[in-house]
């Protein structure tokens, strides 16, 4: 049986295979069918919201060229916005994918090495239950810090100068730029700049700590709803 | 098998290989290398500041990793898997592979498969699963490449009667699992699953391609060369029955361990580290197989260059799988998860120990392809000790650099001071690697030199 050709195939060969798998993946994608996967469309929040509508008002001419004008109606405006909160994460995702951001970014916090004080709270599995963590962007290695926890922390301007020439504002990073999402200068992002600063604003946004992460006990806005308020409504109690 | 050979006549070497396939294999995997290796200096240039290609879209480190990684798998190892398969494989069935045609077809269509994903990568087209980067709409081509492989090799061996060697365990299982993992790997985590669940697929995913596709394929040819080299035996049949099954049942069952921490349930990772640990014995009963089929032979180790390279995998190989008993633990794991310690680890495998032994089959199948000698003994000895040292220098650099940058980051340090403390590692990295760069640069002028020779010794016989 041990030497033999059916012995190989079909103990080592299937069998083996097939036992891990079982072990490796079907039983978490049992443990987590409760989880249902959430759309693009059903992870927009308030947070994202603010960071998207912020990009519109602070680039108005690129945004217009990346998305066009929202419609009149005050409904269908909100339709509108969502719609394209939605089409942005998924764009920014496959630049995230495409430029290999996910090689030096990892997006998971462990309960472990002080990561929560540094990032926030530990990642939970109903965090990654979305169409945007398919494939999951865990990552494994990290160049740069944590992104898990990375939305809110920063302004939009901020992100574009970065992405533009990460040296500009800081001045030992490793991180290559990324003129290429820009027309020629930090402040016209092109559609794939907007869409990757609306990817990275969105990660954490779903979080009570938004964006106050570290200081996870004492949120202002943990009592808050998210959907409905707008951060800075918030901010301004 | 020997039954057979007793009773009738062998049949010819030139009626079992395709010795232009080989050769073309071989030359092309090392084009790819060379590529990846390109990959590796410029991402290693960028870390250090002294990228001069910035703001170059096309030439983005980001996308020249991914370059760098699928190079080493697709272009570099799996083109000369097969064609160091295209030799032993007819050699030991005494049976050619299946169609010559196909042999050809899968040639061409493999070198398509791997061009187009690097153009694919190149132009942003990623898929976001590590090691399996290749474009999605690639994917479905390869599956069909790698099934035709299965066939084409399996034609023979499903011909030959009665018990097989250990070689050819290791090939049908590596031609099932190679062809099962990379569609687990590509279709699952894109198509049918998402979140933690898509991370086991995407852990299974990169552990398997390295065990169930990679390591089958060299330990087989392992199992075929070394004996050959050294003119006697394997030590122990008992002992490489273990190491087959061993790691057949042990290894698939891992895959979680690349993603310990996670939000994966904690008793399957649990479970991924004790078997982890589990298949570091059955490692030992593999080296220590081999090891003890050199004693009395030892000399064989300075003397005899393709054996050399072999037995300093096989080093390279004992110590990733201690390295790995010990990382996967989960104090190991807290400390140096993200860290350069596993870019080290990396390279030991793919380069110590599994580019070392295809770089070892081609030392010592060049010669006999091109018919004639090396042609120079000295850019053998400069390509061994420069790519040996630059690896050792490269995966000790990275490990030890691993621990300072898991220390820096537990300790709450600005983020800044472990991307400064990493500068003088990273440069020797630099250093490292442009060591085995010119070690493979030692070699690609070899092989020139040699085949220039072989064609002046054709001509002065056949004047």
């Amino acid at each position: 049986m041990f030497e033999s050709k059916s012995g190989v195939l079909l103990i080592a060969g299937l069998f083996f295979f097939g036992l891990a798998f079982v072990s490796n993946v079907v039983v978490p994608v049992i443990m987590y069918r409760d989880l249902p996967e959430k759309t693009a469309l059903e992870v927009v929040n308030g947070n994202l919201r603010y960071q998207f509508e912020d990009l519109a008002r602070r680039y108005p001419e690129e945004f217009k060229k990346a998305f066009g004008e929202p419609p009149a109606s005050e409904t269908e405006q909100q339709k509108w916005w969502n719609e394209k909160c939605a089409e942005a994460l998924l764009a920014g995702r496959k630049i995230y994918v495409g430029e290999g951001c996910w090689h030096c970014h990892s997006q998971f916090v462990r309960p472990v090495s002080n990561e929560d004080k540094r990032w926030g709270p530990v990642s939970e599995s109903k965090e990654y239950q979305n169409e945007l963590q398919r494939p999951v962007m865990f990552g494994t290695r990290r160049v740069g810090p944590d992104l898990s926890r990375e939305g809110g922390r920063r302004s939009n301007d901020w992100h574009a100068v970065h992405f533009f020439e990460p040296k500009r504002l800081s001045d030992k990073s490793p991180m290559p730029g990324y003129p290429w999402l820009f027309d020629g200068s930090p402040d016209k992002p092109n559609r794939r700049g907007l869409v990757l600063i609306a990817y990275v604003q969105w990660l954490g946004s779903w979080l009570e700590s938004y964006p106050y992460f570290e200081q996870y006990e004492q949120s202002p806005l943990k009592d808050i709803p998210l959907a409905e308020t707008k951060p800075d409504d918030a901010a301004a109690k | 098998m020997n039954t057979e050979s007793a009773s009738t006549p062998l049949p010819r070497h030139d009626d079992l290989v395709d010795e232009r396939l080989v050769s073309l294999y071989f030359v092309t995997a090392l084009a790819y290398l060379f590529i990846s290796m390109l990959g590796g200096f410029l991402m290693a240039l960028q870390l250090v500041h002294m990228n001069p290609l910035r703001g170059i879209e096309l030439m983005s480190p980001g996308r020249w990793r991914m370059i760098h990684t699928n190079a080493i798998a697709y272009g570099w190892l799996a083109n000369a898997f097969l064609g160091a398969l295209h030799w032993a494989v007819p050699r030991l069935t005494l049976r050619p592979v299946f169609h010559k045609g196909l042999s050809y077809l899968i040639y061409g269509a493999w070198q398509l498969v791997v061009l187009s994903t690097a153009v694919g990568i190149l132009l942003g087209e990623a898929q976001g699963l590590e090691w399996g980067e290749t474009p999605v709409w690639i994917d479905p081509v390869a599956q069909l490449g790698l099934l035709l492989v299965a066939i084409n090799f399996m034609a023979p061996i499903v011909k030959m009667k009665g018990p097989m060697y250990v070689t050819l365990w290791y090939f049908m299982a590596a031609f099932i699992w190679t062809f099962l993992t990379y569609a687990m790997g590509n279709f699952i985590p894109q198509y049918f699953l998402c979140g933690s669940s898509a991370g086991a697929v995407g852990g299974l995913f990169i552990h398997d391609l390295v065990g169930l596709f990679v390591t089958p394929l060299g330990w087989g040819l392992m199992y075929y060369f070394v004996p050959i080299l050294l003119k006697k035996p394997m030590w122990s049949h008992g002992l490489s029955l273990v190491g087959f099954w061993g790691l057949a049942f042990f290894y698939p069952l891992q895959g979680i361990h690349h993603f310990l921490y996670t939000p994966i349930p904690m008793f399957l990772q649990h479970g991924a580290i004790v078997s982890t640990i589990a298949v570091e014995m059955v490692v030992m009963t593999v080296v220590i197989n081999f090891f003890v089929t050199l004693r009395g032979t030892g000399r064989a180790f300075y003397d005899n260059m393709p054996l050399r390279w072999f037995y300093t995998g096989m080093v390279f190989y004992f110590l990733t799988c201690l390295q790995c008993a010990f990382q996967t633990t989960l104090p190991f794991q807290a400390l140096i998860h993200f860290s350069d310690w596993v870019v080290g680890h990396a390279h030991m495998v793919m380069f110590g120990v599994f580019s070392m032994w295809l770089q070892g089959i081609m030392i010592y199948l060049f010669p006999r392809l091109f018919k004639t000698e090396w042609y120079s003994k000295t850019l053998c000895e400069y390509h061994y000790w420069l790519s040996a040292v630059g690896l050792f220098v490269m995966a000790a650099d990275l490990i030890l650099l691993g621990v300072f940058q898991g220390f820096w980051w537990a300790s709450l340090e600005m983020w800044e001071v472990s991307v400064d403390g990493s500068q003088p590692f990273w440069i020797l990295r630099l250093v490292a690697g442009l060591s085995m760069v010119g070690g493979f640069l030692a070699f690609v002028v070899n092989i020139y030199q040699t085949w220039l020779k072989s064609k002046s010794v054709k001509t002065t016989s056949a004047a």
